[in-house]
């Protein structure tokens, strides 16, 4: 237990997914502008995380690995190779059916995410949360934590500098740096907070 | 259609310096940044997506007349992410240690924003040849952003340029110390915004409004 609680810290602060990895600049730039853009797409990815990255663990551990396919008659099958395409085909089935339960079960959720789902299909730090799970060799309740604390500090992330934007909406910043440059460098200061976590086992 | 040499350096430039992907149209950094700490990975990447960019384009381009527009994404993704595995192949038969590094990031060009964004954006609508420059001026664009990151990271950081120490002993001497920032994730932010600042500033170039 104490092992799942420090790999969702982890994966929340030292490993932010955002902060450390650089994955998922893309929509953080562009949807950060306002605070509940921002809130609803970090509970979208939350949501997606958790489900994809478990998902993608069952299909790569009983299909794709070096000889996951001894059940089916192929002990010498490595068909690992294949995780890119299956991953990212399965991420956008997963992204496509959690929006239509969603439209069908709850229609306001719908409402306020709809518009961002399609938009994670394409989010690196969803593809790159199921190939770290790969990587690292996770369990399968691993995969469940690590996707749900990649996504938690995703979201922390972007609703913080969601946060920050609209305190210095009125800031007077150089002309040049305004913009794209002074976003990044707010990023790096960020990133530095982060940090400040390593060291903290449980 | 316009065939001559200057037409594709026109593409060119517009690729590599006017609308350069990384620092103008803010996309495609996603996968750039974090192997950005050395320049040996950095140049292994650059290669790699400026290939799968240049190809993808031209495959892409040759296949627009016959690819229905409500299936358009899955197609681009699938031929994206075929010339990825071909990639990764390739670099693990090759480059087995460079490979190691780069770990999950060659992957991610699946989902790099610039590749995507030049097939919906050009490839679909311009003949392969063109598109093939295009991506090839995109891939280059976005390889010197990333390699003026990973020289400088490298060079503050570690004080070396492709693993061999540059900055002479007698300054260390005096004082000097390695930037332990610059190894570490906020050092490659605080550069991208630094440059993107210095591009803004450069004549030549529209400024980029908030």
């Amino acid at each position: 237990m104490g092992d799942l609680l420090s790999l969702f810290i982890n994966s929340v602060f030292i490993g932010n997914i955002l902060l450390a990895y650089f994955l998922g600049i893309c929509s953080f730039i562009a949807v950060s502008k306002t605070i509940e853009t921002a809130t609803g797409l970090g509970f979208a990815v939350i949501f997606v995380l958790t489900v994809t990255s478990p998902v993608n663990w069952l299909i790569y551990h009983g299909m794709l690995a070096p000889g996951a396919l001894a059940w089916a008659g192929f002990p010498e099958m490595d068909l690992s190779f294949l995780k890119f395409i299956t991953f990212i085909a399965v991420i956008a089935a997963m992204v496509q059916a959690v929006e239509m339960v969603i439209d069908r079960y709850s229609p306001l959720l719908y409402a306020s995410l709809g518009v961002f789902l399609p938009l994670i299909a394409v989010n690196c730090a969803i593809l790159g949360t199921s190939l770290f799970m790969v990587e690292r060799n996770h369990t399968f309740i691993e995969s469940v934590v690590f996707g749900a604390g990649s996504g938690t500090g995703w979201m922390l992330a972007i609703v913080s500098m969601a946060a920050i934007r609209k305190k210095v909406r009125y800031a007077d910043v150089p002309v040049g740096l305004d913009g794209f440059g002074f976003i990044m460098i707010i990023a790096g200061l960020m990133a530095m907070t982060f940090m400040m976590f390593s060291g903290i086992t449980l | 259609m316009q065939t001559d040499l200057s037409h594709y350096k026109e593409i060119l430039i517009k690729g590599i310096w006017r609308e350069n992907p990384v620092a103008y149209q803010v996309l495609g950094i996603c996968s750039a940044l974090a192997v950005t700490v050395k320049m040996s990975t950095a140049v292994v990447m650059s290669i790699a997506l400026t290939l799968v960019a240049a190809f993808s384009s031209l495959i892409i381009s040759s296949l627009r007349r016959w690819i229905p527009s409500n299936i358009r994404i899955i197609v681009e993704l699938t031929v994206i992410a075929s010339l990825v595995i071909i990639t990764d192949q390739i670099l693990k038969a090759f480059l087995y240690d460079i490979s190691k590094q780069l770990s999950i990031f060659v992957g991610l060009i699946i989902t790099n924003c610039i590749i995507l964004g030049r097939a919906e954006a050009f490839a679909m609508a311009n003949n392969p040849a063109d598109s093939f420059v295009d991506g090839v001026a995109n891939g280059l664009g976005y390889s010197m952003i990333l390699l003026a990151v990973a020289f400088l990271r490298e060079l503050l950081g570690s004080g070396q340029f492709f693993g061999f120490p540059v900055i002479p002993g007698f300054l260390y001497d005096m004082g000097f110390q390695d930037m332990g920032i610059m190894v570490l994730a906020p050092g490659a932010f605080f550069i991208i915004g630094l440059l993107v600042w210095l591009k803004n500033s450069l004549p030549g170039i529209s400024h980029e409004k908030k």
